[in-house]
């Protein structure tokens, strides 16, 4: 493939791993058309050459979920382009392409229309194009599989000998799109187009980036947050052959060298001593104190009715306190990042969720221009909301400043597991009232955890009328009752706080789901009616649920020593309901068989969206049934998949996905399987062994 | 400090690092051979894993002294003028997600194709549990495995 634009030292930089690397292909060709042929550039998304080659530009970091695919395949079916024709380039960090960020399951959502949009402008132009050249109506001619064709006469011109003429038309502002019954590409399985370089070990994620003249690094950094650099002496790892440079950066002190192993090494040898800082005293005693006795902050997320009153007038009241732990990320490749400083500029290679949350920090710190930063995202490793922080990227940068070359920072398991963005930890205490006839008359569910986006991005309490962000997933509880409220208490940490898949959801679904639970036993109902009956007739979750419990076989025995539970879930506008069948055999709780039922809306990748469904219940799986980061005198305690130990493949549960058919706009779909996961398992716990268990991790089961 | 002589993917190369480096980071920082991936450096996830005379070994845990000798073979020689079957039956079963893991999915499986032509679930269990994979994929891969094996699922 050609790469206009490519300057050498950024091809040598990508080819040195392998062919695959120029998927990769890193630079934006300019406007004006490289090698002074003629193109179509009528947006930001899309450029036709003469020859009729279309690229396509990824505005979004490919992290598992298949945007890599999906987002070329939304321009490519209105542009009525040979899909085995496409060429799909990575997009440098630029303000053309808007806010590059790439989370909350948002990819496929917010680009549907646009990437659509962009696709069918295109084709609109050259379809006018060619009406021109034959001088009939534009509506007598119609493109397909990258050509014009005028039916009448059977003539017909590839869009290459069209995009000279084509450029010089108006673009549409308000193209037509397709009717969904007419896609050819949407909705269909259409095989992956970063499947072959990442069988083959071609894929260039964050750390297979090789630039000329690259030192490795890792980077000694305070274990507690907060935590400072006293005093460092590198005479020691600088005797470990290999080691070239001991330095201070602001997070810590970098050792570079002429391979990530020296590096490591010389890290081990070297002295340096930190101040803790104010949060040196931090352990799990302290957070649970700190949860339970934050404030309240002063507007609930919802009231509705009298919840005290009817409360007090309940038949029944029950109310329970649901416990979850801070978690780590994890993902499979630990951070990294490639930087290059030099004159008044920087040159980034980053395996980044969001590269529009990186540009202006670097910008920052360097004191230049946020055009002077060229950031290339490579392939995600995984990203589940920590790749959206900056932190590592920054950190590259510093470390490439201090040295005066490129320099790509390594981190390893355990850097990676002490030194993340934490799922906050939770506190959740809930109440609820039945009347005499056991119908639900009032629900109160008390949130208390930290705000990982206040902590992030500052400013001040979410005032009147604002519904914090630790209320997602409780505010919008499905279930109808007398009186209902959410509220919040936001405490400060001092540990770091990030997104975590699924957010505040994957927090929330689980006390909500398994108290809904606890209410319907309370009642003497079944979990699935006494659901339905309180959810809004027509629903879009009422409905996956009904379906989820259909496809589980819910009402017909389980097999000997087995009991299901379920749970439902709409977030990132989703619905998803997911029932689970486990055994435990000697207090050890396996997972056997999860059904799950989404309604994400219209299906644009059927395949990749029951990988991420089936990819969100192993993710919320692990969490559930091991997850758990703690903190001593200010530091995280797990630091390897010894003590912090995802789900295996012997331990994997067969998962089953239903699709909901919609028309309605496509939902997320990255986040949504993992809320009802955790609950639905300790719902089955419960109807195994009549024991409820309100805490995360499901461990001490006896 | 002598040089020492690896035979990787079945091209020599002569390489002079200390004899307890790991063999992952000879690998990919000195052959440029980035397709073995780092991901725990304790032998605990296996996206390290490689190839010694065929058996699938942690190169984050094998010094390269311990390679000298041996056939080296990592996922960028392990299909041949074709594709490997197993690579065929991860594009045919969609596998890879954020595609992290996968080299390290696709050596072990090799490995334990190439032992147990006929693989029970519990031959599987015990060959890839060793592997993690944080995007779920487990499941395709078993699928995968039986696929390339021409086992019924």
């Amino acid at each position: 493939m050609t790469a206009p634009g490519l300057s050498r030292r950024e091809f040598l930089a990508l080819s040195a791993g392998g062919g695959a690397a120029l998927w990769l292909s890193v630079a934006l060709p300019e406007r004006a058309a490289a090698g002074g042929g003629a193109a179509l550039e009528p947006n930001a998304w899309l450029r036709i050459d003469e020859k009729g080659a279309v690229t396509i530009f990824l505005a979004k970091a490919e992290m598992g979920q298949g945007v890599y695919t999906a987002m070329p395949l939304l321009v490519a079916e209105e542009l009525e382009a040979d899909w085995r024709a496409i060429q799909v380039v990575q997009a440098d960090a630029h303000p053309r392409f808007g806010t590059m960020v790439t989370g909350g399951s948002s990819s496929v959502r917010r680009s549907f229309g646009p990437l659509r949009e962009a696709g069918a402008a295109a084709r609109e132009l050259l379809v006018a194009a060619a009406a021109r050249r034959w001088g009939v109506p534009a509506a007598s001619c119609r493109a397909a599989q990258g050509a014009v064709l005028h039916p009448d006469t059977g003539r017909r011109l590839g869009y290459g000998a069209l995009v000279a003429d084509a450029a010089k038309l108006p673009v549409p502002a308000a193209p037509a799109l397709k009717d969904p019954k007419d896609w050819k590409l949407l909705g269909r399985r259409v095989a992956r187009l970063d499947t072959p370089a990442k069988t083959h070990g071609r894929a260039v994620f964050g750390l297979d980036v090789r630039v000329p003249g690259m030192r490795h690094a890792v980077v000694a950094r305070p274990p507690v947050m907060g935590g400072k650099v006293v005093r460092f002496d590198g005479s020691k790892a600088l005797r470990v052959r290999g080691v070239e440079r001991v330095v201070q950066v602001p997070s810590g002190v970098a050792v570079v060298a002429a391979s990530t192993w020296a590096a490591i090494q010389g890290r081990e040898a070297l002295d340096v001593t930190f101040d803790p800082g104010p949060n040196g005293k931090l352990d799990q005693a302290a957070i649970a104190r700190i949860l339970a006795e934050a404030p309240l902050l002063p507007t609930p997320a919802r009231a509705e009715g009298d919840v005290e009153k009817a409360l007090a007038s309940a038949a029944r009241r029950l109310e329970a306190t649901y416990e979850l732990p801070l978690l780590a990320h994890a993902t499979m490749e630990p951070m990294s990042c490639t930087a290059h400083v030099t004159r008044g500029a920087v040159e980034i290679w980053a395996p980044t969720q969001a590269p529009s949350w990186a540009v202006e920090p670097v910008a920052r710190a360097l004191g230049i221009a946020p055009a002077k930063v060229t950031l290339h995202t490579t392939f995600l490793g995984g990203g589940f909301g920590r790749r959206a922080m900056p932190d590592f990227v920054l950190e590259a940068v510093q470390v490439s400043k201090a040295v005066g070359g490129p320099v790509q920072v390594t981190w390893t398991r355990e850097d990676d597991m002490r030194h993340d963005f934490y799922r906050p930890p939770g506190r959740n205490e809930l109440r609820a009232g039945l009347d005499a006839a056991g119908r639900l008359v009032a629900w109160h569910h008390r949130v208390r955890t930290p705000s990982a986006r206040r902590q992030i991005f500052g400013g001040p309490p979410p005032g009147p009328g604002e519904r914090p962000d630790v209320a997602e997933g409780a505010a919008d509880v499905p279930y109808a009752a007398g009186a209902i409220l959410v509220d919040c208490a936001a405490p400060e940490l001092g540990v770091p706080l990030g997104f975590w898949r699924s957010v505040y959801s994957s927090q929330n679904a689980f006390p909500e789901e398994c108290f809904i639970d606890e209410v319907a036993a309370a009642a003497g109902k079944d979990p699935l009616e006494f659901r339905l009956a309180l959810m809004a007739p027509g629903s879009r979750l009422r409905a996956a649920l009904a379906l989820a419990a259909e496809k589980a076989g819910w009402g017909t025995p389980p097999p000997a020593g087995r009991a299901r539970g379920l749970a439902c879930h709409s977030s990132f506008g989703s619905h998803v309901a997911e029932v689970a069948e486990v055994s435990l055999e000697k207090g050890r709780l396996r997972v056997h068989r999860v059904t799950c039922a989404v309604d994400c809306g219209l299906v644009v990748t059927p395949d990749a969206v029951e990988a991420q469904i089936e990819g969100a219940v192993v993710y919320g799986l692990s969490a559930a049934l091991r997850g758990e980061i703690t903190v001593k005198d200010g530091a995280v305690v797990q630091g390897n998949f010894d003590d912090y130990e995802p789900l295996r493949m012997d331990e994997m549960p067969a998962v089953e996905v239903h699709l909901v058919p919609s028309a309605e706009p496509p939902g997320g779909v990255g986040e949504p399987g993992v809320p009802p996961i955790a609950p639905a398992v300790a719902n089955a716990l419960f109807a195994l062994t009549g024991k409820r268990h309100r805490r995360l991790p499901l461990r001490d089961l006896g | 400090m002598a040089r020492r002589t690896l035979v990787v993917n079945g091209a020599r190369h002569d390489v002079d690092v200390p004899p307890e480096t790991p063999l992952l980071w000879v690998l990919r920082d000195t052959l440029g051979l980035t397709g073995t991936k780092f991901g725990c450096g304790q032998a605990l996830c296996g996206a390290c894993t490689v190839h010694l005379d065929g058996e699938p070994v942690r190169s984050c845990q094998t010094a390269v002294e311990a390679a000298v000798g041996k056939r080296v073979t990592t996922i960028e020689g392990l299909a041949g003028k074709e594709d490997h079957p197993l690579q065929a039956a991860w594009a045919a079963e969609e596998v890879p997600q954020c595609g992290y893991c996968q080299s390290g999915q696709l050596m072990a499986a090799a490995a334990l194709l190439a032992r147990t032509p006929r693989q029970t679930d519990a031959d599987i269990d015990r060959a890839m549990a060793g592997i993690l994979c944080r995007c779920g994929t487990y499941n395709r891969i078993r699928r995968a495995i039986k696929r390339a094996a021409g086992v019924t699922p």
